[in-house]
């Protein structure tokens, strides 16, 4: 027969390894199913300084950290996965994988976390790696003398502009609006870098180049009015989607596919919970996510303890 | 001296690359660093690894010199994206990737380039 586990969790970012830790710790039969990297977001970050308790370390280092915690517990991962479907509503909870795989569990906590946003536009893909990039800490010394765009307007698009003069010769941040959503330092710290400069209310609309990205073409969108410019790389920080389109219909989502969750982390479904940056909230940092994660894995303990 | 913290070997010299690619006839190295492009890529791989024994599979620090070889191969030339992933048959080099990739993407080219052989599981 196959084995029923207490608790089911999708996705292994700081929310889904957080649960992991506490329920498996709690001896109720834990596994984790991932269908990406074991870290989520967390290894997209390159330095984490405002962890509290920890110094100044690497992302992937801190899910390494929370992975074998949870695997020392007990919690089994497997990970590379892909979920074909959900059946989320009965006292067993299921999810059958691609290769027919079923997984079976008492609670389910969805942790699917997020992923980069994409312009989606012709060229986007074609470029990935040889103009176009998503990770400034990474690629940034391919560009040394180069000119950039940085497509954005928040704190990371900011952060990240001021982090590519250190390489390129000329930075310029491209924004869909007339002002930006970045802290005010972040703001300030970009407008005073002499490198940094901005193109406001103005989309990108093709990625053009023989090989490698060579110009883009930029729509100012007040006027309608399109111009073509030579650039060397394209750096993309334009927020977050969460990872849900598998779950639409499966468990109730808000206008911005959001999982919606109480204060408990439950969702419309008993005996399902989510955490992490796939659920609807305003602030979304590893500490955020190992606190949702805690209180997810914390309510469906006290759901199978008042089940039995 | 090891750079890379994956469970896949890690090639540390030149001379180490060019004789495992000489003696293995499927052979993907993943060039990088413990960057968010390149891990997904490592925790690919560590996974293919098991399920692909007809393929040997490695990982080399991207910023030694000793990388040389990946990083200034003509297929990699317009590369601008970590990690550069290169794939050897009969040791000569058939594929080379730039930037994060899926392993969708990294099975498709497996398939595609190295014969393929079923796992025991």
């Amino acid at each position: 027969m196959d084995e029923i586990y207490d608790v089911m969790i999708i996705g292994a970012g700081a929310a889904g390894l957080t649960a992991g830790i506490y329920t498996s710790r709690a001896k109720l039969s834990t596994i984790i199913l991932n269908e990406g990297a074991i870290g989520g977001q967390m290894v997209l970050t390159n330095e984490v300084a405002n962890y509290p308790g920890v110094e100044t370390t690497k992302g992937f280092s801190l899910a390494n950290t929370m992975k074998k915690q949870a695997k020392d517990f007990g919690c089994k991962i497997k990970s590379n996965i892909k979920i074909a479907e959900y059946h989320l509503t009965g006292d067993v909870k299921s999810v059958t994988l691609n290769d027919g795989k079923e997984f079976k569990a008492k609670s389910v906590i969805l942790a699917q976390g997020g992923r980069p946003r994409s312009l989606n536009i012709p060229g986007e893909d074609a470029f990935k790696g040889t103009g176009i990039s998503y990770c400034a800490t990474c690629d940034g010394e391919f560009f040394t003398d180069k000119e950039l765009i940085v497509v954005g307007g928040g704190n990371s698009a900011l952060e990240e502009a001021v982090t590519l003069t250190k390489f390129a010769t000329k930075v310029t941040v491209v924004h869909q609006f007339d002002h930006f959503q970045a802290f005010q330092h972040a703001i300030e710290e970009a407008k005073s870098n002499p490198k940094i400069n901005f193109i406001m209310e103005s989309e990108l609309r093709t990625f053009s180049g023989n090989g490698k990205l060579e110009s883009v073409s930029i729509e100012h969108l007040p006027s309608k009015s399109l111009s073509e410019k030579k650039v060397d790389g394209v750096f993309i920080f334009i927020g977050y989607l969460p990872n849900t389109e598998s779950l639409q219909g499966v468990v109730k989502l808000n206008e911005r596919n959001e999982i919606v969750v109480d204060a408990d982390m439950k969702t419309d479904i008993t005996g399902v919970f989510a955490a992490g940056d796939c659920i609807n909230k305003k602030y979304r940092q590893v500490t955020t996510a190992v606190s949702d994660g805690t209180i997810a894995a914390l309510s469906a303990a006290e759901y199978l303890r008042t089940k039995k | 001296m090891k750079l890379l913290q994956t469970a896949i070997h890690e090639i540390e010299t030149s001379a180490e690359l060019e004789k495992i690619i000489n003696e293995n006839e499927n052979v993907m190295v993943c060039c990088g660093r413990m960057g968010p492009m390149c891990i997904p890529v490592y925790d690919s791989m560590e996974e293919l690894e098991e399920e692909r024994p007809n393929i040997k599979f490695y990982s080399m620090a991207f910023d030694t010199p000793e990388a040389a070889p990946i990083r200034n191969a003509p297929m990699c030339s317009s590369f601008m994206g970590l990690p550069f992933t290169v794939y050897y048959k009969n040791g000569k080099m058939v594929k080379a990737t730039t930037s994060i990739q899926s392993r969708e993407q990294i099975e498709g080219i497996l398939d595609e380039h190295f014969e393929t052989v079923p796992s025991e599981k």
